[in-house]
């Protein structure tokens, strides 16, 4: 193909090239710039330099506890949504005739899951007489208040996303098959038990993909929006009221998109920050060898 | 060493058969086991959405008392009343505006992704190095930083309370996982067929219509059914940008009708989630090859 113009791979490419400068490099310089200004959509906006800020820091508690918030949900959904389908996929990763019937049932959760229809079953499911307390009063236990208390409430948003591992557990199957079985053999013929082929082999192996998948559970995470603004609308007491729905209240409902910029910067560069710290210490614990797929 | 394999005959071997079965014995409790955990792992998962189907043909008062599947008095009250909706729309409506928004989104998605894909799998040009870089930001970058200055860019071209916001990214390869997705699939692809057609006179154009398109098909397959599962689920795109009812997608439809009715009309709202859930189940059971074979390949979010 050395006869083409060399600016044709750019032909196929513009409508790439106008959608990143469009849609995403403007509006990336622009939310920075609004987020150091006053704006409600009716005059101009006004350039109030560090302003924003200073009152998210300061003066600002629904802020606080919204930060706050935010990191607990992604600090326990994250690690516990992880361990489960790595558990789930080392279980499945066997000589077992219907692989593929679990695999697919334990996939459907992550295709609807993201859905309002979901949402709102889950909505009924922890009602005070919904099914998962009619359940526990059946096996003898007390009822809980999933809503009304403010810890509870955050965790069954926990567990909405808990309930769709099904894709992550698809990308650690797909590895846990991929790797060489005569490790195994060798190991064993070593003495090692199934413990420590699992902590010495396996966990080495797939730690490109546990990589990836944290890092992805991890900017999904940190916005979520359906499922609290569903399920909880944020309450009770702000304990469910994640920064994506402070953004969206503060731009959509109160139009201030000059301090919504400041606070969605914010949460921008904390999952910057973390993503940056996982792809820095990579180096220390991913293992890539010379060509994981030969 | 030698003498410790030709004793293998004698008492030895008596000793293996036994290791040998007790071998075997493990393996058959090992599989019970992981049979037992993954049946009740996937019930447990499952119930809730049997649970769903079965609740949306009870009565109101059987919803908050049965926690079995079956309704003790059957009734399609819910789906009837829930059809009809408390708008001067029914559910009809919202169903064809979700197809409405869908299927221009998906065939968008499927052109654009694949020219973009094609033109950094197959070629040379100044900037490529940047341009994939972007790519690659663009693939990390979270949405909710770009959301506001778009709404605003959305705003001053007049496309507030169309589905111009829904479409038009994502016909410009917004949707960067898809490029990526469909640039790794065509990086494994040989590229010998497209040579020869270039030889044979064929354009780049027609290379990839005639050649690169049908190669690429089960790849392609996959960027459909994802974009068409997410734009179903889509809540927050028409929240934002849909303001009349009458052209309002099923998502936030359910949202009203749980605004409006769920204090008493229990089973309406269950009846349409049921419903708003069946295409998607029917698209997924169709076609669960392409989501799995997608995710695990491609690496795609879920």
């Amino acid at each position: 193909m050395s006869g083409d113009n060399r600016f044709l791979g750019l032909l196929y490419l513009s409508p790439f090239v106008i959608g990143l400068l469009v849609f995403t490099a403007l509006p990336f310089i622009a939310s920075l710039y609004l987020s150091f200004t006053n704006y409600n959509l009716m005059n101009e906006p006004v350039f109030t330099g560090l302003q924003n800020y200073i009152r998210l820091f300061t003066g600002d508690r629904t802020f606080r506890k919204s930060l706050w918030v935010t990191l607990v949900y992604v600090f326990t959904t994250v690690p516990l949504k992880l361990a489960f389908a790595l558990f789930m996929a080392v279980i499945l990763n066997y000589k077992l005739k219907f692989i593929n019937v679990f695999r697919t049932a334990y996939y459907v959760p992550s295709i609807l899951g993201g859905s309002i229809a979901i949402a709102v079953l889950w909505r009924y499911i922890f009602a005070d007489v919904g099914l998962v307390n009619m359940g526990l009063t059946t096996l003898g236990f007390e009822p809980v208040n999933w809503f009304g208390d403010p810890t509870n409430a955050l965790f069954t948003i926990t567990l909405l996303r808990l309930w769709q591992f099904g894709s992550a557990m698809v990308i650690f199957l797909a590895a846990l098959q991929s790797i060489d079985k005569t490790l195994y053999e060798a190991a064993s013929i070593d003495g090692a038990g199934k413990w420590t082929s699992f902590v010495y082999i396996t966990l080495p192996l797939i730690t490109p993909v546990i990589f990836f998948n944290l890092i992805m559970q991890m900017v999904q995470a940190f916005q979520e929006f359906n499922g609290p603004y569903i399920i909880t609308q944020g309450g009770p007491l702000k304990s469910t009221y994640l920064l994506p729905i402070y953004i969206y209240d503060e731009a959509f409902k109160r139009f201030d998109m000059g301090y919504a910029s400041a606070i969605a910067w914010v949460l921008f560069l904390i999952i910057m920050a973390l993503t940056l710290i996982a792809f820095w210490s990579s180096r220390h614990w991913v293992y890539y060898a010379g060509d994981k797929r030969s | 060493m030698t003498d410790h394999i030709l004793s293998q005959n004698s008492p030895a071997a008596h000793d293996i058969d036994i290791a040998r079965s007790r071998e075997t014995r493990r393996h058959r409790l090992n599989a019970v086991l992981r049979y037992a955990l993954l049946t009740a792992v996937g019930l447990l998962m499952l119930y809730p959405l049997i649970w769903l189907i079965g609740a949306s043909f009870k009565t109101n008062s059987e919803i908050f008392s049965n926690p079995g599947f079956w309704p003790e008095n059957p009734t399609l009250d819910g789906y009837i009343k829930g059809w009809k909706t408390s708008t001067p729309y029914s559910f009809g409506t919202f169903f064809l505006n979700t197809l409405w928004i869908v299927i221009p989104k998906v065939i968008g998605t499927a052109i654009s992704c694949t020219a973009v894909a094609y033109g950094f799998a197959r070629f040379d040009f100044p900037g490529k190095k940047i341009l994939f870089a972007a790519l690659i930001a663009t693939l990390l970058l979270p949405n909710v930083v770009t959301r506001i200055p778009q709404y605003l860019i959305f705003r001053d071209l007049g496309w507030l309370d169309s589905y111009l916001p829904l479409w038009v990214p994502s016909a410009l390869a917004g949707d960067a996982f898809f490029v990526f997705m469909l640039v790794q699939f065509l990086r494994a692809i040989p590229r010998d067929m497209e040579e020869a057609a270039r030889v044979d006179g064929a354009t780049t154009w027609q290379t990839l219509i005639f050649i690169v398109v049908p190669l690429l098909m089960p790849a392609l397959i996959s960027v459909c059914l994802f974009q068409f599962m997410w734009t179903m689920n889509d809540f927050l795109g028409p929240l934002i940008y849909i303001s009349s009812v009458d052209k309002y997608p099923i998502s936030l439809a359910l949202k009203l009708s749980i605004d409006t009715t769920e204090a008493f009309e229990w089973n309406r709202v269950l009846a349409m989630s049921v419903l708003s859930l069946a295409p998607a189940l029917a698209v997924f059971f169709l076609a669960q090859k392409y989501f799995i074979d997608g995710i695990s390949s491609g690496g795609i979010k879920g």
